[in-house]
């Protein structure tokens, strides 16, 4: 056990290394000279070169790279183009208010999928078992903004029920947000569903197929035991750690989501960033995500092989 | 295999054979309801592509500050936007630019993640090792997310934003490629050709490829899809196809700020251009996959 997650933690380091490698790399790609692009084409070139100077753009990338990174590990991001303020801040914010809609997201999709899937799976290859994974299929492929776009019509526009802007009048309570946030987590709850829910079905295809199983049942235990201690025990293991990876889609999800719904998290951060060409907000941000994806991932394996006595015992992938 | 009686591929079928097989899966094919239904879809837009733009009833991006906004009738169909111009024309030719980015990004990316995965599943060792773990880390970011970040430090246009999705495709269909090459590669076939001394670009391109051409087919399809949802949520926030285009992610993104208003018709019609595309190349894949697999 302790091997398997010496050896886990080593490959989230590398690839998290390798990802600020990446990160830095197209940062520094475009913006060539920062001073430039901050003060614009009419500068004086003294300006631009003191500016320069003062921001540390030019010095040598390799310095430039070591700089940044023993910075960022120890909290400090840098300091914004767009806003000239530490950069830091601005992501714990954004991360915090994205943590919330990707939970409302995670709440409702997660028991949604499995228990479609688990239902897929026990009427396999009957007219319920297609229609299930077709919409499944069809909702994971649909652009967010394009599904956002039709919920906010049917539901903002037409019916009225729900608001259409995800950010809450300031002092609104745990339910007022909760109101809010709703509408927007159903784009993300549909790109996550399909895959979840396919996932959970070969899952439990495979438990029912199970010589356990099988067993469950000759030697006489109710229909719903078997189902509950037995099944599902072994189908949702797998499920677990692909809700995990699903992080990732959420985050990507989330760049639009907050951009349709006017909501400052992490996505319409990123975007901000991009539009502005504001280098270390956009870095910042994106390694950010990949620390959460890194950690996600790692929690998944972790969560899985505490589940799963194969992994914790046989300490063998 | 220049000289054929001097070498003949041991585990091979007959041609014969094959060539019945093919027949067969594509009768199965067309015999496919979601297949067709899908194609169906696809044709549909691919036609709206190339023949659109001479059949529709005004110039998809002719002004009319007269007649701006106006719901759906008889001479607009779909409305006008809010430069008064007529959504129903903006819509049917707005499958052009989407439909030449997203196939050749994944036309690219297939190339690239086919010769990727093949060196890696054939050479394993540390050239595999080295190779997985960057694969790993890319596909450790929303390929959105990848794609902004490139976009920015490259600059928009139609050629980045084909590059871009390429290359952020080319690891995950290497991983595919790569799973399918390590089955194969430890067949008797390979190593028959081993035995006749052939090099490993022979035997990866010439006997290994086309054994593992229906998983990279699969595969494919799918990140078409993918390549389509991509574009268009990049052009929906400004980094995929520019203005002036009528290209549908790029008029949602320009008239999503009017809803509120109650002008549902300016958007409506060109999300459900895109949703009916990605689930028609989707119904396609599903179809095939449903061949490939039996």
């Amino acid at each position: 056990m302790a091997r398997f997650l010496l050896k886990r933690v080593a490959l989230s380091l590398i690839t998290l290394w390798l990802l600020s490698v990446i990160v830095f790399t197209a940062g520094q790609v475009l913006p060539g000279n920062v001073g430039r692009a901050m003060l614009g084409p009419f500068a004086d070139q003294r300006a631009v070169d003191a500016l320069n100077h003062e921001m540390g753009t030019d010095r040598p990338l390799l310095v430039q790279y070591g700089d940044w990174i023993s910075r960022f590990v120890q909290g400090d991001m840098g300091r914004s183009y767009a806003y000239r303020a530490p950069v830091a801040p601005f992501i714990a914010n954004a991360l915090a208010n994205s943590a919330k809609l990707a939970a409302v997201a995670f709440l409702l999709v997660v028991p949604l999928s499995l228990a479609m899937g688990v239902l897929a799976a026990l009427h396999a290859g009957r007219p319920v078992d297609r229609s299930i994974m077709v919409a499944g299929m069809s909702a994971t492929i649909v652009p967010e903004f394009v599904s956002g776009i039709i919920l906010i019509l049917i539901f903002g526009v037409w019916l009225r029920w729900l608001p259409i802007s995800a950010t809450w009048p300031p002092g609104a309570g745990f339910f007022g947000q909760l109101y809010h946030l709703l509408l927007p987590a159903i784009p993300l709850v549909l790109i996550l569903f399909g895959y979840i829910a396919r996932m959970a079905r070969a899952g439990t295809l495979e438990a029912l197929d199970a010589d356990y199983t099988r067993t469950a049942v000759l030697k006489g235990l109710p229909q719903s035991t078997v189902l509950w201690r037995h099944v599902l025990r072994n189908a949702l293991l797998p499920t677990v750690s692909v809700i995990a990876t699903q992080t990732a889609y959420l985050i990507g999800g989330l760049v639009v989501i907050e951009t349709l719904f006017r909501y400052q998290g992490i996505g319409s951060l990123i975007f901000l960033a991009a539009n502005k060409k504001d280098f270390p907000m956009l870095e910042a941000g994106v390694l950010a995500v990949g620390c959460v994806f890194a950690v996600a991932s790692l929690l998944a394996d972790l969560i899985y092989s505490w589940l799963n006595p194969r992994i914790r015992f046989g300490a063998t992938e | 295999m220049s000289d054929a009686s001097a070498a003949p591929r041991p585990v091979s079928a007959p041609e014969t054979t094959v060539a019945q097989e093919r027949r067969e899966r594509a009768g199965q094919l067309l015999s496919s309801p979601t297949f067709l239904t899908g194609a169906a879809i696809v044709v549909f837009w691919a036609a709206c592509a190339i023949f659109g733009h001479a059949l529709v009833p005004y110039d998809p991006l002719a002004d009319d500050m007269l007649n701006t906004l106006l719901p759906p009738s008889r001479e607009h169909p779909f409305g006008t936007d809010q430069l008064g111009r007529d959504v129903f024309s903006r819509v049917i030719t707005g499958s052009r630019d989407i439909l030449t980015v997203a196939p050749l990004a994944t036309l690219l990316g297939t190339l690239g993640g086919t010769v990727l995965g093949l060196a890696m599943g054939y050479s394993r060792g540390i050239v595999d090792e080295v190779l997985s773990r960057i694969v790993d880390a890319l596909l450790a970011l929303p390929t959105v997310i990848v794609a902004l970040l490139a976009l920015v430090a490259l600059g928009t246009s139609k050629i980045t934003v084909v590059l871009v999705i390429a290359f952020g495709f080319t690891p995950i269909i290497a991983r595919t490629v790569r799973a399918a090459v390590l089955a194969e590669r430890e067949l008797d076939y390979v190593a028959a050709a081993k035995l006749r001394l052939e090099g490993p670009l022979h035997i990866m391109f010439v006997e290994i490829l086309p054994n593992v051409a229906p998983p990279i087919l699969v595969e494919t399809t799918v990140r078409l899809g993918y390549a389509i949802f991509t574009v268009a949520t990049l052009s929906f926030i400004g980094f995929g196809i520019q203005p002036p285009s009528p290209d549908w992610g790029l008029s949602i993104s320009a008239n999503y700020g009017l809803i509120g208003g109650g002008y549902w018709w300016t958007v409506l019609f060109d999300g459900l251009a895109i949703a009916s595309l990605v689930i028609g190349v989707n119904l396609i894949a599903d179809g095939i996959e449903g061949v490939v697999n039996g």
